[in-house]
């Protein structure tokens, strides 16, 4: 501490700025190493593995039912999961965010069970509760209802799995926004629609975005419930992910990795999509912080 | 439009916000609800709009002119109401925030896009923002935003206008010129106005008539001239202005405050009991002499010179603290110091009997 003074009305930053580069270089060249190594290394290996016989292995790869059926089902279980998240979001975090009612921390407990049980243990509730041994089992038999080891058992699973990320997005945004702007429209004479749809919809609509990228991201990715449930019929229950495991176990490299390459993808899009939803944010939040022009 | 408000109570859990409460406002009136924060004046306004419901009692009513709206929605009962954070919907520019009461009106009674863009362009000139229109709340200054949202309640054409501490989240001077403007605003428009604020000197200066209320009911109501001179509680003496507070006993007309009396001709023929005296800091006069009038003799303790008169705090011979307001005059050809020994003598005194004695 040779100038003492220069520390101390330089704050942070100054210090910060005059750790020995040997230090500042180690820490960023450890950062960089590990973020290269742990993700962005094993994410071109999925590329490079994908195009290892090049372009025209890669394209030969999606010619083949078994792996556009794999694609359609599981554009087809998150469309029909990402709706009903959206709804069941919505409602809920209004629920919580506008109305006071006995039992609300226990359902803001219980959005977030998916989180904390595995994958595993949410496609075995299904399996227990659905399948031929399971609670429901026989009745669904007797009446001809397939949903374990069929789409539904999927899109339930994939449901189950990703309901908590729309409602978790928005509790806290609408929480904070509170009920002011929705009681000013009412008293102007807005319906509740109309409400909704002018006032409390605009307000939230990049937090909705967002949770619905997430929520996405997971349903299209999800493997272990819906492994469990699947039933792994090739053609007919197996989505994206339970693919690349089945050409991976056949030793079909170049097949397998060309159908995570799409996943792989599709995290990637997920990502700028976040990252610009959130410099959106930002922006809005900047505008709205600006300082006022003189009052008046 | 006038409203009378019938033995409305108001209970959240265990908590009473408002406790039977009746009120009448007159056509054309603008009301201010004075009172302490939890005094249930927010509540009551909320009430009248129809943004909370008070507890069922067959008893109780809210007329509007007349007319029982207890059961009516909000929308239904064409109030502007102008919330104390503005409440402005952010995502609209201001000619949008103040032309959504017009939007949302089921089809066939919207105005066409023209006649909304001639009645918002009326609305912000009135309220002096002409060429804000295409502004968005967050680039508002507090106090524009809260004439914006004056003008979206306006455009309604409201039968009632309430008003939540509009000014409450502004500084003093933006306060005062919004105050004024609300006061022309108000009698250019007549519309019947409710405004609730914890000012006292905001309702004295713009109501036409004083609400004051205190722990769920209303302690009085009165012209701003009748609840500051003629307080009907201590509550309402010691809530507007400053206020001496003497403890001691009343008998035949004469208060006996220590080692003085005062004569109190208002209670002539009271039996002996405990009271409270209550004396206005401009009420009291500083004498150099003893003069043969009651006075208490005492010590100026702390001189502010700063305001619209001169504010002396003197030690009594007794121990306690008096505050007095003297006139700039009376206050030269005093020529107060700091320990000059006075006498105080009331010009007013007003005793208020405790109704519960313990």
């Amino acid at each position: 501490m040779s100038h003492p003074s220069a520390a101390i009305s330089g704050g942070k930053n100054r210090r910060a700025a005059n750790d020995p580069l040997w230090l500042q270089s180690l820490l960023i060249s450890l950062s960089l190493g590990f973020v290269g190594l742990m993700l962005v290394l094993p994410l071109s290996i999925v590329f490079i593995e994908a195009f290892r016989d090049g372009i025209g292995a890669y394209l030969k790869s999606f010619d083949d039912s078994a792996a556009w059926e794999a694609i359609k089902l599981t554009v087809i279980s998150s469309a029909i999961a990402i709706p009903l998240n959206l709804t069941f979001g919505l409602a809920a975090a209004w629920a919580i965010a506008k109305f006071d009612f006995k039992g609300k921390s226990l359902l803001i407990t219980l959005i977030d069970l998916p989180f904390a049980v595995s994958p595993v243990i949410s496609g075995l509730i299904y399996v227990l509760l659905f399948g031929l041994q399971g609670w429901l089992g026989p009745w669904l038999a007797a009446h001809n209802i397939r949903i374990i080891f069929a789409v539904p058992g999927i899109v339930l699973a994939t449901i189950f799995v990703t309901f908590p990320f729309i409602a978790r997005e928005l509790i806290p945004l609408m929480q904070q926004q509170g009920s002011d702007e929705e009681q000013a429209a009412l008293s102007l004479g807005a319906g509740g629609w109309q409400t909704f749809w002018r006032v409390t919809l605009p307000n939230i609509k990049w937090g909705l975005l967002y949770g619905v990228i997430l929520c996405n991201a997971r349903a299209m990715g999800e493997f272990g419930a819906v492994s469990v449930v699947s039933g792994h019929i090739r053609g007919k229950t197996n989505t994206v992910p339970l693919h690349v495991e089945i050409l991976y176990n056949e030793y079909n490299v170049v097949a397998a990795f060309a159908m995570a390459s799409l996943l792989a993808l599709l995290g990637l899009v997920t990502l700028a999509a976040k990252t610009y939803l959130e410099w959106k944010v930002q922006q809005e939040l900047q505008s709205s912080l600006e300082p006022s022009s003189a009052e008046a | 439009m006038s409203i009378d408000v019938r033995n409305v109570t108001k209970t959240f859990g265990s908590y009473t916000a408002l406790s039977n409460v009746n009120l009448q406002v007159k056509d054309g009136e603008l009301v201010a609800l004075l009172g302490p924060s939890g005094s249930g004046k927010t509540t009551l306004l909320r009430i009248i709009a129809g943004l909370e419901i008070p507890d069922d009692n067959p008893d109780s009513s809210i007329l509007f002119h007349g007319e029982d709206v207890a059961r009516r929605q909000v929308g239904e009962r064409q109030v502007g109401f102008v919330f104390q954070h503005y409440a402005l919907f952010k995502h609209m520019s201001v000619f949008e925030n103040i032309a959504f009461g017009l939007r949302v009106r089921p089809r066939h009674l919207r105005p066409s896009n023209d006649v909304i863009a001639d009645k918002v362009n009326r609305l912000l000139k009135l309220i002096q923002l002409e060429n804000l229109g295409k502004r968005f709340p967050a680039q508002l200054s507090g106090g524009q935003r809260q004439r914006v949202a004056l003008a979206r309640a306006l455009a309604i054409e409201p039968r009632v206008l309430l008003l939540d501490e509009p000014f409450g989240a502004l500084d003093a001077k933006v306060r005062q010129g919004l105050r004024n403007w609300l006061r022309r605003l108000h009698d250019e428009l007549h519309v019947t106005s409710i405004l609730v604020t914890h000012d006292q000197e905001e309702a004295l200066e713009v109501a036409d008539r004083v609400v004051v209320m205190n722990n769920a009911r209303i302690e009085q109501v009165g012209t701003p001239s009748e609840v500051f001179h003629n307080p009907a509680s201590e509550f309402v003496m010691d809530f507007l202005g400053n206020v001496n507070v003497f403890r001691g006993r009343i008998e035949n007309g004469f208060a006996e405050l220590g080692h003085f009396s005062l004569k109190v001709p208002h209670l002539p023929k009271s039996e002996a009991q405990d009271a409270n005296v209550y004396i206005r800091p401009h009420e009291l006069e500083i004498e150099l002499q003893a003069n043969g009038t009651p006075s208490l003799p005492a010590t100026v303790a702390r001189i502010n010179p700063a305001g619209s008169y001169a504010k002396i705090a003197l030690a009594a011979s007794d121990g306690r603290e008096l505050q007095v307001d003297l006139p700039f005059e009376r206050f030269s050809e005093l020529n107060l110091h700091l320990g000059d020994h006075v006498f105080v003598s009331p010009k007013k005194v007003r005793v208020f009997v405790p109704e519960y004695v313990i």
